[in-house]
């Protein structure tokens, strides 16, 4: 989110705000025409847009497969999961929209560079076993965040995440199933599903953000039921899930501290490197500039048509006019 | 409607909603919003986003800018004065015990 | 009268690839289309012909009875094998070119299917029956688009036009009967494939007049020694690039 074109909120009246944190606290849903401060507003439309642009920028890797897919079935739910992930960025932007801004302007934001998107979508994918990977842990990650998120305290947005769980439940046993498939394969296959593990493991851990003490809005959005859960305990739960998966299929994950703790029946993970997190994020990661450009690009080529199709509603509405009188 | 609003410009196209109905006889419900530069691309964007997996049998979509809605500062007069009339619902009329009402 | 079960193979493989390449061809703009909602849609369209293919494919094989399934067809023959009209393998242009092949290929496919789908083959005729549901569809969506970008502003009108142009000399391969084709006709399978051009014009001139586009020229047959089954440079970049990763490690699973 630019803080450019965001007006300054004026101050907002405490007791207002006091009023509104009751409602959330008493569990209630937020509307677009509530009344909403502007630090709630302002935070939401950059997670939506942001979550938004995540969908939308995360069709390209896979994308970058479906003329490869080595099947038809393969192929086709390969197409549609894609597919879904433009839906639902669909459905985000259209919840954003809500909160009083225009689809074109968070667009012009996504493509002048100004905003941001998952981190992981920066990452090139190398091999079909790569589209295995990108369900099971790109998309499971994604559950575990979209499923509490379903609940969150703004109306629209729990609305989106609620059909979008319900559709992407077939996202990550795709993925999953290619993976089982290719480990129990030629050695090749075996050997392309681990490396794709490899690759997208840690960066999979990352998606869920910064360590809670250092992420910077975590705890004013918890208040205000925006998120729900924190990130380390997202992460862990993610983990947890995915841990016993890997080892079902027989693949080894790329954690030489992993290990399960009896005490707290939970699989610990050795230090995540933040570093290449940020520095992904600001921009250096091995697709940032390949995945902004093909938005760019497709963005300008769809110009003419765009223009050609309100050129032509024009068009009509004069005609009916013109019959009219 | 105002949907020129972008017109000759690179706009994403006007906003509208839509509503789908999930079998027949069934209440067409609220399913989300599309853009669309008419009501026949609205109609088939819907189609194309809304009922992907089967979910509808028919589909309305009225474009954003005309739907009229209460505020919340209505919700007092518009919605409390309903809420103290309990002769409008079954559970005020009492039955003799044993009796079963339909 | 039944089909010599050779030429009915060829016959579906032909049904099949037109179906295979053409989504394939449409499944490049996932990720890439003019705005969400149309690269929704048009990704709509890839798995409609994807999984049309898939049935056809499978049929065809069923009726070679060498245990070839779809997959096989689809991933191990050679360009030379394949049996799509050139029209669905030019490659996929700008979004005009793609709505308006799209488009002479609907309009086609659906009267073929919508004949087809009483044919006297059942196998082939409750798949033409499920075909002829999403073609009529198609046929909509691709109609409506190509209204909009001939009547729209005069870049997207020349656009079409020079899309039309170009599409134009690929269009008679459609009509031109081949010897699977008259073998299915006289079987009581195929259509005429006169009488389908005949309804195909009555449709293409409607909308095309309704874009302000021009209709090049009247149909004629293909140049001598093109028929179904001849291909252009493009069809070999593609299979390459869709065959790769499974003919990469044979006989695996996937």
């Amino acid at each position: 989110m630019t803080p450019s074109n965001v007006a300054q909120p004026a101050a907002d009246d405490p007791i207002r705000v006091a009023a509104f944190e009751g409602r959330i606290a008493a569990g209630e849903t937020i509307e677009p025409k509530d009344w909403m401060p502007e630090r709630y507003r302002k935070q939401l439309i950059r997670m939506m847009s942001q979550h938004a642009h995540s969908e939308v920028v995360g069709m390209l890797p896979e994308g970058n497969w479906i003329t490869r897919a080595p099947s038809l079935r393969r192929k086709m739910s390969l197409l549609a999961k894609v597919q879904d992930e433009g839906g639902h960025g669909l459905y985000i932007y259209c919840g954003t929209e809500t909160l009083g801004v225009d689809r074109h302007d968070l667009i012009d934001q996504l493509l002048s560079g100004t905003a941001k998107y998952s981190s992981i979508f920066n990452y090139p994918t190398l091999t079909w076993a790569d589209m295995g990977a990108i369900g099971w842990l790109v998309d499971g990650a994604a559950i575990v965040n979209q499923t509490v998120l379903a609940k969150c305290s703004y109306g629209p947005y729990a609305r989106a995440m609620l059909r979008i769980c319900k559709e992407e439940n077939f996202h990550k046993r795709q993925g999953y199933e290619i993976m089982a498939t290719l480990s129990k394969g030629t050695p090749a296959q075996k050997a392309m599903a681990q490396d794709a593990l490899n690759r997208w493991w840690w960066p999979s851990l990352m998606m869920f953000g910064p360590s809670d003490k250092d992420s910077p809005h975590s705890a004013e959005l918890l208040r205000w039921k925006v998120k729900r859960k924190s990130n380390d305990e997202l992460r862990q739960r993610f983990v947890d899930l995915t841990v016993p998966q890997a080892h079902a299929i027989a693949l080894v994950l790329p954690d030489p501290d992993l290990k399960h703790n009896t005490d707290t029946n939970h699989w610990e993970i050795g230090p995540i490197n933040w570093d290449e997190f940020f520095n992904v994020i600001k921009g250096n990661g091995p697709c940032n500039r390949e995945r902004l450009e093909a938005r760019r690009r497709a963005h300008a080529e769809g110009a003419w048509v765009r223009q050609a199709a309100e050129a032509y509603a024009a068009k009509q509405r004069g005609r009916a006019q013109s019959t009219a009188a | 409607m105002s949907n020129d609003a972008k017109s000759g410009t690179d706009g994403q196209w006007p906003l509208w909603e839509v509503f789908t109905q999930a079998k027949s006889g069934a209440p067409h419900e609220h399913a989300g919003s599309v853009h669309a530069p008419d009501a026949e691309i609205a109609l088939q964007n819907a189609r194309d986003v809304y009922a992907r997996r089967g979910e509808a049998v028919s589909i309305w979509v009225v474009p954003t800018a005309v739907i009229a809605a209460t505020s919340p500062s209505d919700t007092g007069p518009f919605f409390d004065p309903a809420s103290d009339k309990a002769y409008r619902h079954p559970q005020f009329y009492k039955v003799p015990q044993g009796v079963r009402v339909f | 009268m039944s089909a010599d079960p050779v030429l009915l193979f060829d016959y579906l493989l032909g049904l099949g690839d037109d179906r295979l390449v053409l989504g394939n061809r449409l499944s490049e703009w996932c990720a890439h289309g003019p705005i969400l909602e149309e690269d929704i849609a048009v990704t709509n369209m890839a798995l409609d012909l994807l999984g049309q293919a898939s049935t056809l494919l499978n049929l065809a094989g069923q009726v070679e009875g060498k245990g070839r399934d779809a997959d096989a067809l689809a991933y191990l023959r050679d360009e030379i094998a394949f049996r799509n009209v050139r029209l669905v393998e030019l490659p996929i242009g700008d979004f005009g070119f793609t709505i308006a092949r799209q488009f002479l290929f609907d309009v086609y496919s659906f009267h073929l299917m919508d004949t087809l789908q009483a044919c006297s083959h059942t196998g082939l005729a409750a798949l033409a029956g499920k075909c002829v549901k999403e073609d009529r569809y198609h046929v909509r969506h691709s109609g409506e688009w190509v209204i909009r970008l001939g009547d729209g502003t005069e870049e997207s009108h020349g656009r079409m036009q020079h899309a039309m142009d170009k599409l134009w000399p690929y269009v008679g391969e459609l009509f031109q009967p081949d010897a699977a084709d008259v073998a299915m006709t006289a079987a009581g399978i195929s259509p005429e494939l006169s009488t389908l051009r005949g309804q195909w014009q009555l449709v293409v001139q409607d909308v095309m007049g309704r874009a302000t586009l021009m209709v090049p020229a009247v149909v004629t047959a293909p140049p001598p020694g093109i028929r179904r089954g001849s291909h252009t440079e493009h069809l070999g970049h593609m299979l390459a690039e869709m065959q790769i990763v499974a003919r990469s490690h044979p006989g695996a699973k996937w």
